[in-house]
């Protein structure tokens, strides 16, 4: 698994971490298999999938609180397996914040550097730093059960920073907040990272939240890995029809491999075809909704592919319409048109015939 | 909420509070009570707490019972919470579910049984019998109830504010010590109040582990109560109880507080 294409672009020459054939079994459960990965130093890192998918193992192994099967995991080149967690120079910040209900603010965010048995005056003057650095200057002293939301996760992250860790862990962190804040912190903690230049290696299955955020993203199946790319990779070119489901929104259609297009009950599609597809082979040619174009007459122009349809729904989303087009095969495509003119764009109704098409370099063609 | 009160639910909450405190209020009353004769009141007054003072086998016992009821309660709460621990830490070891079974069988055990057989005991291994006998067999009643309070109290501890603590840089012993152990001091300290007050007012394992120059204040009560009821034995027994529901309600209040201060703060989690 471990070859070029699923690893994507590897940032920098020794990675700064490395899982090597990473392995955990809980009794007869196999959480994650055969993982291999490489993250560089100063990555903001993704690891996306469904719950259930062996992410937050993986993460737990990174913190030292699971210890893997089998495999060696690598920071700067050394095995910190056998390494307890409070040895790791990684810091996570969890997914219930886990703050010390009692302690202050400050004495939570000083919690870590006490255990290096930092002097005093340091001690006050990181804490005031981070404070500051989380936008919570005046709030040093208050209980921890007198915050918000926001202010608690603000708390755990000048928490978990405040040691310099080499990697941050961040499990699910935005998970508990309403979408308004959490579309702010994300870009918080971008801003953060690229301030800071510390890795963060973040766990979510929020799959915009992985896609906005992070620099390459690993996608998780079933405790393996599917694909590690950048996020604009895994969205126009993903390597499964898996992964071009869990990431966003696709049609999928069956066919077979033909030359230069892709042979379907629909009609014949010209798309690229992947380098090691033979012909005849069964693949799938994904679309997404917003690659396509929809008009009441069939489009002229020599490359297009078209194909015939009737409208089934309109799901109205403000910025967007979302059609779905039922095919001569009784399929449904979806299509995503932007709302752009003032006037609205009700300009198909239910049951009107229409052409869908795509230019062939808006098809993806899949081969498993 | 705003559940209304017919006239049956108030009869019924008078009747079985009456059924339970009746002979409570008498006692305190009567140990008021400035006649010599138990059964006819002779007016409101203090006699019967002044001539306490002076009691001294009385006073001598008192001193008993509480130096038996700090030691056991003490040991109970080290022990049981160790017990506890174990229990909700340790996974499925084997044994667990014996061992679980062994630790709260005595919180049915009739006590005459718990007693006999930590006599025989202490016959078989030829121990004087006295202080630390009665401490001892009052540890072994007590330990089961702390184990309660701290398992639940553990049962519904965030695992992940002790991993956030190893995760920060803090060995497992310093862990337990410093965020451990204060969260949960609440339940232990509920765990010890309720020790110290069942060893206070216990008088079947205190009896049948005794011996010469070791009376608790119930054994003293009860062979005083044999020769008849002194109006003494009332101020005495009023004092006791006014002790053991200041501990009940101390304990109760401490979980309470404890919960409370979950509670609130999951709400504000929650916004």
């Amino acid at each position: 698994m471990a070859d070029a294409a699923t690893q994507g672009q590897t940032a920098g020459d020794t990675p700064l971490l490395r899982f090597e054939g990473i392995g955990k079994r809980f009794g007869p459960v196999v959480a994650v298999e055969a993982f291999t990965l490489d993250i560089g130093q100063g990555e903001f890192f993704a690891l996306l999938g469904p719950s259930g998918c062996g992410k937050t193992t993986l993460l737990r192994m990174l913190a030292g609180f699971e210890t893997p099967s089998e495999g060696r995991i690598l920071l700067d080149g050394d095995d910190i397996v056998a390494v307890p967690p409070h040895r790791r120079p990684v810091n996570m910040m969890f997914q219930s914040y886990a703050l010390f209900p009692h302690l202050s603010v400050a004495g939570n965010i000083a919690f870590g550097l006490r255990q290096e048995k930092a002097g005093k005056a340091e001690i006050a003057e990181r804490v005031t730093e981070m404070l500051a650095l989380v936008r919570m200057p005046d709030f040093g002293r208050r209980r921890v059960d007198q915050l918000s939301g926001g202010q608690r996760q603000r708390v755990a992250l000048a928490r978990a920073l405040i040691k310099r860790p080499r990697v941050l862990l961040l499990d699910e962190p935005m998970a508990a907040l309403d979408k308004k804040l959490r579309a702010e912190t994300q870009f918080e903690l971008m801003e953060l990272q690229r301030k800071l230049g510390t890795t963060f290696v973040i766990v979510t299955h929020d799959q915009d939240e992985a896609m906005i955020v992070a620099d390459r993203i690993a996608v998780m199946e079933h405790g393996r890995l599917a694909q590690v790319a950048a996020p604009s990779e895994i969205y126009e070119r993903p390597n499964s029809r898996w992964v071009a489901d869990f990431i966003g929104e696709v049609t999928l259609i069956e066919g077979m491999l033909a030359d230069g297009a892709i042979e379907t009950g629909l009609g014949r599609f010209r798309a690229a075809i992947p380098s090691g597809g033979k012909k005849r082979d069964t693949a799938w040619l994904a679309l997404r909704p917003e690659k396509l174009r929809i008009d009441a007459q069939r489009p002229t122009g020599g490359e297009l592919n078209a194909v015939a349809g009737t409208v089934f729904e309109i799901g109205y989303r403000g910025d967007m319409s979302i059609y779905k087009v039922r095919l001569a095969d009784r399929s449904l495509m979806k299509v995503a048109l932007a709302n752009t003119s003032a006037r609205g764009q009700a300009s198909f109704g239910i049951d009107d015939l229409v052409w869908l098409s795509w230019p062939p370099e808006a098809g993806w063609v899949l081969t498993r | 909420m705003g559940r209304k009160t017919s006239a049956f639910n108030v009869v019924s909450v008078a009747l079985g509070l009456a059924f339970l405190y009746l002979p409570i209020v008498i006692l305190v009353i009567y140990s008021f009570n400035g006649s010599r004769l138990v059964t006819v009141w002779g007016g409101w007054s203090l006699t019967w707490y002044r001539a306490l003072l002076s009691d001294r086998a009385m006073i001598d016992a008192a001193w008993a019972s509480l130096r038996i009821a700090a030691l056991s309660a003490s040991a109970a709460t080290v022990l049981g919470t160790c017990a506890a621990i174990a229990l909700t830490r340790m996974g499925r070891f084997r044994g667990r579910l014996l061992f679980s079974g062994m630790v709260y069988a005595p919180l049915v055990m009739p006590e005459v049984i718990t007693g006999l057989s930590v006599l025989l005991l202490f016959v078989a291994l030829d121990v004087d019998r006295g202080f630390w006998t009665i401490s001892i067999a009052h540890t072994t009643l007590t330990l089961c109830f702390v184990t309660v309070i701290v398992q639940s109290r553990l049962i519904s501890f965030d695992r992940s504010l002790e991993e956030a603590a190893m995760d920060l840089g803090c060995p497992p012993l310093k862990t337990f010590l410093t965020i451990t152990l204060p969260l949960i001091a609440p339940a232990i300290a509920a765990g010890w109040m309720l020790a110290f007050s069942l060893s206070l007012d216990d008088l079947v394992i205190a009896s049948f582990t005794t011996g010469p120059g070791a009376t608790t204040l119930p054994i003293r009560i009860y062979s005083e109560v044999r020769l008849g009821v002194k109006p003494e034995i009332n101020a005495v027994c009023t004092i006791m109880i006014a002790i053991v529901a200041l501990g009940t309600v101390a304990s109760s209040l401490l979980a309470k507080r404890g919960a409370m201060r979950r509670e609130r703060a999951a709400l504000s989690a929650q916004m």
